[in-house]
């Protein structure tokens, strides 16, 4: 059953349904409604899902609103009665979110390049074509943004990545990669939280803590800043 | 006060879980049978999730250091208070030097320990449940080891009647509620998933095929074995926040259930969300059983979550009248 938009959706105000506008949205569970931005994976259509959070934040219903990668999750208090409504409602609030921008902070991460972390750094060369000291120029070389935080405490969804070293996520996860791997998952890129299984492609380590439990604010990275990596040092 | 006397690996402080952090990346942990753990704390007369001894490795063995009632809930463990057995779903007081021991259940995977007061431990984010991932939250962020003592909250609420007193396993004043397959299997109410449709004529046989919970399943997840099903296309999917219950196909085609430590984000395409009133039962499936997912809509869901809502307020009025009397008495 695809939630894509139901044919009773009343098109916008115009004579042809702008059908290409409308976000997917889909249940997981009772209580979550996960809404896709429709096109591109890019700062515009975030700006937007950060546009479309603020909206939500302050709604009774909602228990809690998890951004990511041009999508949102909303949670609500209590499994609605008529699910169509949220749905619709939902999808007038995406029409009508304009894009904002986050005043983020600038971040600035060392980075041990190739070396004993970068477990996957052949392989991307091998996918890509370029030689290691291309993949690595072009890695810091980028300027990268905050979109979403999460899967693991603290860790940050970086949008920016150059799609000539985009690389997709492990069909078998690596069982240990260490906090810290620098690494690439598909079109994003970020630095591992926590030691553990991950299906990221680590080129990198950079010495971070990201998370304190016990902080005021928890986590280093916001949605909205800016991250550039500096290599400290580079091991090919 | 209690001191931990034997414990397998694996045993944490749960409470109901530390929700709102997720846009953080913060998991919500709590116990993976919320419902036993609110019956708990409802027999003891405690505040709505305080926290507790959450036991999946048995035997489990703790000791009374000081009097103090207290409450077994979840899978029937057997338990015994100083070699005399007590019914499951029971709460009890206990005398300094009293040992409570829980036995491996024959069925279900979980019991909880509930103290009367709450496990007092100092909560992390708004929460005293134990994050083994993050290491913080519940005692230390660690499992729980022999010798640990743990204090219990210093508010005594109403002493359980001489002798103790129980409630109805939800599994049995429930079963119309939550029926089981023809071959014994669990049935497991979900709802179809955002890529649910990608998964073509598979989508089909997710439903109709048993499942097995694998030896590779725990707090974090369980991964199913069966037939393996596909999608038509792959599609590299934007990462988005997840809770637990859903269903995500990784690309070897066994189906994962995130459960109460997963990640608060995913990019497996997913077939399906189980319906929160079902997620207690998902945390009570042990390993090597078989379960069925059945489709269902929102409006069924609600009706199950009024049932299981009535059971509750059943037994709270009962222990608060419970309480009433025994304070009359006093």
């Amino acid at each position: 059953m695809s939630l894509l938009q139901k044919a009773s959706f009343p098109s916008p105000a115009s004579i042809v349904p702008n059908a290409e506008g409308l976000a997917k949205i889909s249940f997981i569970g009772t209580r979550a409604f996960l809404l896709e931005a429709p096109g591109p994976f890019d700062l515009p259509n975030q700006r937007r899902i950060w546009a479309l959070s603020r909206a939500l934040e302050a709604h009774e219903q909602v228990a809690e609103i998890v951004p990511g990668m041009t999508n949102l999750l909303v949670i609500l208090k209590e499994t609605p009665d008529d699910p169509d409504t949220v749905i619709h409602q939902l999808q007038e609030k995406w029409q009508r979110a304009q894009g904002i921008d986050l005043a983020g902070r600038h971040i600035e991460i060392a980075v041990t390049y190739g070396g004993e972390h970068a477990t996957d750094l052949p392989a991307l060369c091998e996918l890509s074509g370029l030689s290691d000291r291309e993949v690595v120029r072009i890695h810091h070389e980028g300027t990268y943004r905050v979109f979403a935080l999460g899967s693991a405490p603290g860790f940050g969804y970086l949008h920016g990545l150059d799609p000539r070293i985009h690389m997709p996520r492990k069909t078998v996860p690596s069982l240990k990669m260490a906090r810290g791997c620098v690494t690439i998952g598909g079109m994003q890129t970020g630095v591992a939280v926590l030691t553990g299984p991950n299906g990221w492609n680590s080129i990198g380590f950079a010495e971070v803590q990201m998370f304190d439990p016990l902080a005021a604010a928890p986590a280093v990275m916001a949605p909205g800043d800016t991250v550039r990596f500096r290599p400290e040092r580079i091991e090919l | 006060m209690i001191e931990i006397v034997e414990t397998g690996p694996l045993n944490t402080v749960q409470d109901m879980g530390r929700p709102g952090y997720r846009n953080i990346g913060v998991t919500a942990c709590g116990a993976m049978d919320p419902l036993a753990l609110e019956i708990g704390n409802i027999l003891l007369g405690n505040p709505e999730g305080a926290a507790v001894i959450e036991v999946q490795t048995f035997p489990f063995r703790l000791l009374f250091t000081k009097r103090g009632a207290f409450a077994v809930t979840g899978a029937d463990c057997r338990a015994k208070l100083d070699g005399v057995a007590l019914a499951p779903w029971w709460a009890g007081e206990a005398e300094p030097g009293q040992v409570l021991e829980l036995f491996p259940p024959l069925r279900d995977a979980r019991a909880y320990v509930s103290l009367s007061g709450g496990v007092d431990v100092a909560p992390v984010m708004g929460s005293r449940s134990t994050s083994l991932r993050g290491s913080f939250g519940g005692l230390g962020g660690r499992v729980l080891a022999v010798g640990d003592s743990i204090a219990t909250g210093a508010v005594q609420p109403a002493a359980v009647p001489k002798g103790g007193f129980g409630a109805v396993p939800p599994a049995v004043a429930l079963k119309d509620v939550f029926p089981v397959g023809e071959n014994g299997e669990l049935v497991i109410r979900a709802l179809p998933a955002g890529e649910h449709d990608l998964f073509g004529a598979d989508a089909e046989r997710f439903w109709s095929q048993p499942w097995k919970i694998s030896a590779r399943s725990d707090r974090t997840g369980y991964r199913l074995s069966g037939d393996p099903i596909h999608p038509v296309e792959v599609v590299e999917m934007r990462s988005h926040g997840v809770v637990p219950g859903v269903i995500q196909v990784p690309p070897a085609g066994e189906p994962i259930v995130q459960m109460s430590d997963a990640n608060t984000a995913g990019g497996y395409p997913k077939i399906a969300g189980i319906i929160e009133a079902d997620l207690w039962r998902m945390g009570q499936a042990r390993i090597g059983s078989t379960l069925r997912f059945v489709p269902a809509t929102h409006a069924e869901a609600k009706g199950i979550e009024k049932a299981l809502a009535t059971y509750v307020d059943d037994i709270r009025q009962t222990a608060r009248l419970v309480g009433k009397a025994l304070a009359a008495m006093a």
